[in-house]
């Protein structure tokens, strides 16, 4: 064997160079995780955004199921959602009337463009309070439908002053089975326990649903999902600048179903009567109590009257009527008993301004959800003028 | 090529290096090549065709060899082994079709082994036939030009590929309504071509070498550079081969993995195979987010954006392909294979020239020394007939068109490499009438340094607008985002 043909190797002290590299990587890479692990900063890091600085910021808080169509996404880190979005970089001026808008997909705007939803057409109002101040609606909406969740943003959205919430529901955000089903619940699961244990509401802290991280999850490689999530939702910020596009709105949808089954029944609940405890009303005043003086405009929401088959049954795809009926009358009620500003517009929309759902509304039954909303919204603000700042 | 795929490739470059004996390694090297381009075929709609088209390469490259290297009927004797060798693995890869537990190394069931016995033997004959037929004259080697180039055209236009899946659905009994070009996606096909027409050129030019059977085998479908290449020259390839089975390593297991991963090959490739991954899945995927496409390309608002979604796509293209590329060329390093570099700092060039002579460079050689040097030196053989900045413009637009055009016949491609040679045509006429300029620039370092910087942002911006033709699928596409943007 000549030593000309062997495989050229490296010369004597790169063998240790070569060890020492490795064996460096490792305890960095080790270290790194471990650090990262003990101060889980991800949190912190969600503050870091390209957005209100390099992109301006979102209209609408991120969502999106098909990222590369809709150059949105769903994530889970509240902070780089409030980061990302156009409140966080808008300093409250001292003439800024301000306003919050939070509830499901219909106040987020599903199938509307980010111009279309109610909380954009109620700033073309370009309305004023009585104190002279600029009114300037932001649409803290979330696509999902549990109060815990509408809680959990408005626990977040306080420290942007607002001077009026607006908060629209809807009777399917209620039932105490879906409080913790959404994912963005489920993956703050600390801080949706701080508002059970503070607001001592009816849900279990030890759910299941409740995702507790191990110690690997809070490591570099445990979270390298919601660490690529917060890049991925910077480098959606500069699809959403170029092209104002945050959804994929298809061109032919399933419409909402007009004819009805004849179940009757709603999540786990029978006829002939809901009841106040069998519904997250506790929760409802969480948000209330959560605010302390700031206003709350409640709104039971517009939704799809449908007149097909079994209609007498069913309002719609969601609701029996029996368990719609009493929810408006427990909510009208409670309402009257609490002092609380209620508007119930649960039929003002046609139902042919609804588009694939029954909440959710179409470009023009977003304007006539806008024109009714803006005199409670002018009204409330008129009614109530906020402490100076 | 997912991430999974890449460790895959990587393990078994690093298994065959260890564990192989060094008179196996060419072997081993040999049928992972081959049922790597099994396996890395995508499925295909068409019955068993993700089966065949790999099969039809490895026929190309056999029958390839038979015509340019076989040297008569008794020949057959010093290759009966590698043929065997060559027909078992095929066979074994479509009988596992019936063996459920481990099937299929294929994307879906291969065909049933008689079809592929049949298969083989014709394969035999043809092979039989044409290295007689070789001997005689070239024109057999021509119609097997013609062949892989027709293959080729088929392959890159789409309503061949439309036109040859609507044959191959009525042959299996398929629904012929269902038929679309990208039933025929032809993993590798592109670069194998080049690999044989290459050999194929040369051996009709009399300056080809000797090759084996199993290293020209291993050489046409080498499984780290088959799908994107570099494309490397036989010989070169074949040296490494030679250079592999002629080296020695220790007889315990555990010393040849240290002294493995304490060889240069080891540290090299490992090097270069971390930083293509990085590259690729990293940089080149995050940018692929705000990377012009049809869809965005549409829905950009201001010029502005639309520069950015443009800069990105050329940050992006060079960052994918250089990271395959050296994704293959670090897996060729685990194996002793020195495959040659197919990019060097293209955007960092100051002149178009210089930016294709760093850019798919293997491409850019085979096109230079098959293409363009010949046409020009037909043309200079006629002197006085042809003035030479028309030599230049033809040879210049006929290379960057077909070059073009190997990436997909259809307009955009061609208009991609029209503006290339546009651009090269330019750079060659200025670069004459400004060589006192230049002279005069080059003896001040600020001027000089003006001059670089104002070359590069040309350079750049050059490439970078062409990308918009690439990039887009059709023209009116491209039109509008190059009009939105000035």
């Amino acid at each position: 064997m000549s030593s000309e043909k062997r495989s050229p190797s490296l010369s004597n002290h790169q063998p240790v160079r070569l060890g020492w590299l490795v064996g460096k990587a490792a305890l960095l890479f080790v270290a790194f995780n471990l650090v990262f692990a003990y101060f889980y900063p991800l949190p912190f890091l969600g503050k870091i955004s390209a957005y209100n600085f390099i992109f301006p910021g979102r209209s609408r808080l991120p969502y999106g199921d098909n990222p590369q169509n809709s150059y949105n996404l769903n994530l889970y880190n509240l902070e780089a959602m409030f980061a990302s979005h156009e409140v966080h970089g808008t300093p409250k001026g001292s003439d800024e009337y301000r306003i919050i808008m939070i509830g499901d997909s219909s106040t987020w705007g599903f199938l509307l463009h980010p111009d279309q939803t109610t909380a954009s057409l109620l700033n073309k109002g370009n309305w004023t309070s009585t104190d002279g101040r600029q009114i300037h609606v932001y649409n803290l909406g979330y696509p999902v439908m549990s109060l815990t969740k509408d809680v959990l943003i408005l626990n977040r959205a306080l420290a942007y002053q607002p001077d009026l919430i607006v908060w629209a529901i809807t009777l399917e955000s209620f039932p105490y089975d879906k409080q913790l089903f959404p994912p963005l619940l489920q993956n703050n699961s600390s801080a949706v326990r701080d508002l059970i244990t503070h607001y001592n509401l009816n849900l279990d802290k030890n759910s299941p649903d409740l995702i507790n991280p191990t110690f690997y999850d809070r490591t570099i490689v445990g979270a390298r999902r919601p660490l690529a999530d917060l890049v991925r939702l910077q480098l959606y910020g500069v699809m959403w600048a170029a092209t104002g596009i945050d959804q994929e709105i298809p061109a032919t949808y399933s419409p909402a179903m007009l004819d009805l089954s004849d179940d009757l029944s709603f999540h786990n609940l029978q006829p002939p009567h809901l009841e106040s405890s069998e519904i997250a009303l506790d929760v409802l005043q969480a948000g209330f109590d959560m605010v302390g003086d700031i206003p709350i405009l409640l709104v039971n929401e517009p939704m799809l009257v449908s007149q097909g088959e079994n209609s007498d049954i069913r309002y719609n795809f969601f609701y029996p009527r029996w368990a719609y009926d009493d929810y408006r009358k427990l909510l009208a009620n409670l309402a009257a008993e609490r002092d609380w500003q209620y508007l119930d517009l649960w039929n003002t929309i046609p139902a042919d301004q609804f588009t694939n759902s029954a909440v959710h509304l179409s470009p023009q039954g977003s304007q006539q959800y806008a024109e009714i909303l803006s005199q409670a919204i002018l009204q409330a603000a008129q009614s109530k003028p906020p402490a100076d700042d | 090529m997912p991430l999974s795929f890449i460790l895959y490739l990587t393990l078994a470059a690093f298994l065959i290096s260890w564990l192989l004996p060094t008179r196996w390694k060419v072997h081993g090297l040999l049928i992972a090549s081959m049922v790597f381009i099994y396996w890395l075929q995508p499925a295909l709609t068409i019955r068993n065709l993700d089966f065949w088209l790999p099969s039809v390469a490895i026929t190309l490259t056999l029958i390839t060899w038979f015509v340019t290297q076989f040297p008569g009927l008794s020949g057959f004797k010093s290759i009966w082994l590698t043929l065997t060798f060559i027909f078992l693995t095929i066979f074994g890869l479509a009988i596992l079709r019936y063996l459920d537990p481990i099937c299929c190394l294929t994307a879906s069931r291969p065909p049933p082994y008689s079809s592929v016995l049949i298969y083989l033997l014709f394969v035999l004959i043809l092979a039989w036939i044409t290295s007689l037929l070789s001997n005689k004259n070239k024109a057999i080697r021509y119609a097997l030009i013609s062949v892989i180039i027709g293959l080729l055209i088929v392959q890159k236009t789409p309503i061949l590929s439309e036109f040859t899946s609507t044959l191959l659905r009525k042959t299996t009994g398929q629904d012929i309504n269902l038929a679309s070009a990208l039933d025929i996606s032809w993993l590798g096909f592109s670069y194998l071509a080049f690999r044989l027409l290459h050999v194929l050129q040369d051996a009709n030019s009399g300056r080809i070498g000797k090759i084996s059977l199993g290293n020209f085998l291993i050489y046409a479908l080498f499984f780290p550079s088959y799908t994107a290449g570099p494309i490397d020259r036989m010989q070169r390839f074949d040296q490494d081969l030679h250079l592999i089975e002629a080296s020695r390593h220790p007889a315990s297991i555990l010393e040849k993995l240290f002294t493995l991963v304490r060889s240069e090959n080891f540290v090299i490739g490992s090097k270069r195979i971390l930083i293509g991954i990085f590259k690729k899945f990293v940089l080149a995927d995050s940018l692929a987010i705000i990377a012009i496409n049809d869809l965005n390309a549409m829905q950009v608002q201001e010029s502005t954006w639309a520069w950015v979604l443009i800069y990105a796509y050329s940050l992006r293209i060079y960052l994918d392909f250089s990271g395959y590329t050296d994704v293959a060329i670090g897996i060729g390093n685990l194996l002793g294979i020195k495959l040659p570099e197919n990019f060097s700092q293209p955007y960092q060039k100051t002149n178009l020239t210089t930016f294709w002579n760093s850019w798919h460079i293997t491409l850019s050689q085979w096109f230079r020394a098959y293409f363009f040097n010949p046409v020009t030196r037909w043309f200079r053989s006629h002197p006085g007939k042809f003035p030479v900045w028309l030599i230049v413009l033809i040879g210049q637009t006929g290379t960057m068109l077909l070059i073009g055009l190997w990436h997909g016949i259809s307009w955009n491609f061609a208009i991609w490499g029209l503006w290339h040679a546009v651009g090269l045509f330019i750079h060659n006429r200025w670069s004459d009438w400004s060589r006192p300029i230049q002279n005069r620039i080059q003896q001040t370092k600020t001027t000089k340094l003006l001059w670089s910087i104002t070359s590069w942002l040309i350079t750049f911006n050059y490439v970078s607008l062409g990308w918009v033709w690439f990039a887009l699928s059709d023209l009116d596409k491209s039109l509008y985002v190059l009009l939105k943007i000035f």
